[in-house]
């Protein structure tokens, strides 16, 4: 049953891109707006807007119950997550099905068993996908440390049980180094954590970061090729490409097959993403984690195939079946999309909030802006920093960042700070330029002062 | 006594406690002095430390905890 009204349970760009989405299926849309939100461009685009509570997200955009509830008064027959805020969230898919509604994305199942990073792992294995060799929970002794080690190879990365964000990491090249750095490292996550478990997993010292966008009706998954996004701050991406051009056709198809293996396995619905390191000295890749919804940076998969993932989910939501056959995904070109955040580079990303009071948005052939901001906006404090996604599509990767720095220059945001000199600046560096970067390197290169 | 409204420097979310399960930086009555940690302030998922810039006696709190708070917002008063 194809849907007929639509609540979107989001705010800021990715409202706006649902909204035309719904649009051009003739959906009527029913934007759910904080009180902090009754201004935003979706809630100037919706047919209708429901405020569904204070301005911290935790009593609006978050609160399961009083999304479900508004999206039943306002007589949509649908629930669009977006991405971030109730997205991943499988109670939530489970409460919009309980209460008769379709929920745009996969089962609730599916969600929560992708959510938990080791039944992933398990069921990535069952399906044949490589996951970073490790040791599969703590190490107890320096011998089952050695013995691990040797299988895993080295250089391993010694991690605590208790850790997290990248706390409490070392790397041991040798098994001379292991021995004196295992003792070392669970005295100091005792210190740090309470809890001196350590375990293991191989390091790859240039990982790239490369993701395969997949799209299924719930029987049959198709893949739409993959994305780059290594240039990485504090883990969050701030440039991303499609497809990775790091990657030889071979290993590419065999990337895309594996994803489509794991999607297919678990009979997966929607748009989502398997999220892979990729090792460019070993040619080898490793799945790490599914994202089971739409992500930021979906635009540059859509510039290169053509396929609108979006008007895809309403869609397949609705009860169709899939409407491109794998072999009609052909790869055309090479895209490219930065955030455009309200943060300031030159101040350590300090968050800059704002009234963007004027707005020059660039045009032109293979250019695209997905954004939230319309001039005489007052950009919230309370939600995250993103202002729009600046998106080029050029012929070959070089063409793409050719016209990205052009555009660039012709982008302007007054009112705000943004970090859109961030990206002219990575726009002409040579390690950018000839994509010999991976995760780390962009924290390198602004400590080096990249920037100045 | 001379009462003194502190303004909010930047705007977000205000939090009392450094994390929901502790206890509150201040109460209202506690002494402060320069330099103290009053509250957070969360500013586009950053949070940052409101600090006290002179000593007194805090008087009330203008803002609950999790409410929003506008750069320029009365804050808390200080008797000095």
């Amino acid at each position: 049953m194809a849907i007929k009204a639509l609540f979107i349970a989001n705010r800021g760009e990715i409202a706006v891109r649902i909204i035309r989405a719904a649009r051009e299926l003739g959906i009527r849309t029913v934007q759910a707006v904080s009180a902090a939100d009754r201004d935003m461009l979706a809630a100037r685009l919706a047919d209708a807007v429901v405020e569904v509570g204070p301005a911290h997200a935790s009593k609006s955009y978050l609160d399961k119950t009083v999304m479900v509830q508004a999206a039943v008064a306002s007589g949509a027959d649908a629930v669009h997550p977006g991405y971030g805020f109730l997205s991943e969230n499988a109670d939530f898919a489970a409460m919009v099905e309980e209460a008769g509604l379709i929920f745009v994305g996969p089962r609730p199942q599916t969600i929560r068993a992708m959510g938990d990073k080791a039944t992933a792992r398990a069921m990535a294995a069952k399906a044949g996908v490589p996951t970073v060799p490790g040791s599969e929970g703590r190490v107890e002794t320096p011998d089952e440390a050695r013995r691990i080690a040797r299988d895993i190879g080295y250089p391993v990365m010694i991690k605590a049980s208790a850790g997290g964000g990248g706390r409490g990491i070392r790397v041991a090249a040798t098994e001379a180094e292991l021995d004196a750095l295992i003792p070392q490292a669970s005295s100091e996550a005792k210190a740090a954590f309470g809890d001196g478990g350590l375990y293991l997993e191989r390091f790859i010292g240039r990982a790239r970061h490369i993701e395969v966008q997949v799209l299924g009706d719930g029987d049959d998954v198709i893949h739409a090729y993959e994305r780059e996004c290594s240039l990485q701050r504090r883990r969050q991406k701030v440039w991303e490409e499609a497809p990775a051009a790091c990657l030889a056709p071979a290993v590419r198809e065999a990337l895309c097959a594996s994803a489509v293996r794991l999607a297919r396995s678990v009979g997966y619905r929607g748009a989502g993403t398997l999220e892979y390191l990729y090792d460019p000295e070993t040619g080898e890749f490793f799945f790490i984690e599914m994202n089971t919804r739409i992500q930021v940076e979906h635009p540059v998969t859509e510039m290169v195939t053509g396929i609108d993932l979006v008007r895809a989910m309403l869609e397949i939501a609705g009860g169709a079946k899939l409407a491109i056959a794998q072999s009609d995904v052909v790869l055309n070109g090479h895209a490219v999309e930065v955030r455009i955040n309200a943060e300031n580079p030159a101040k350590g990303f300090m968050p800059s909030p704002g009234v963007a009071t004027a707005l020059a948005v660039p045009e032109g052939a293979g250019i695209r802006f997905d954004t939230m901001l319309y001039e005489g906006y007052a950009v919230p404090p309370f939600y995250d920093s993103l202002l729009g996604k600046l998106i080029v599509w050029g012929e070959s990767r070089a063409a793409a960042i050719v016209r990205l720095a052009a555009a660039l220059e012709e982008l302007h945001v007054e009112g705000l700070v943004t970090t859109a000199p961030l990206h002219r600046a990575l726009a002409r560096d040579a390690a950018v330029l000839a994509g010999d970067v991976h995760t780390r390197w962009l924290e390198g290169w602004l400590e080096r002062g990249g920037l100045s | 006594m001379a009462l003194k409204t502190i303004q909010a420097p930047i705007p977000g979310t205000f939090y009392r406690k450094p994390s929901p399960d502790q206890p509150v930086f201040k109460e209202p009555g506690d002494i402060i002095a320069a330099g103290d940690t009053v509250g957070l302030i969360e500013v586009m998922k950053s949070f940052m430390p409101v600090v006290a810039e002179e000593g007194g006696k805090l008087a009330a709190f203008h803002i609950e905890n999790e409410d929003p708070v506008m750069a320029g917002d009365p804050l808390y008063d200080l008797e000095a």
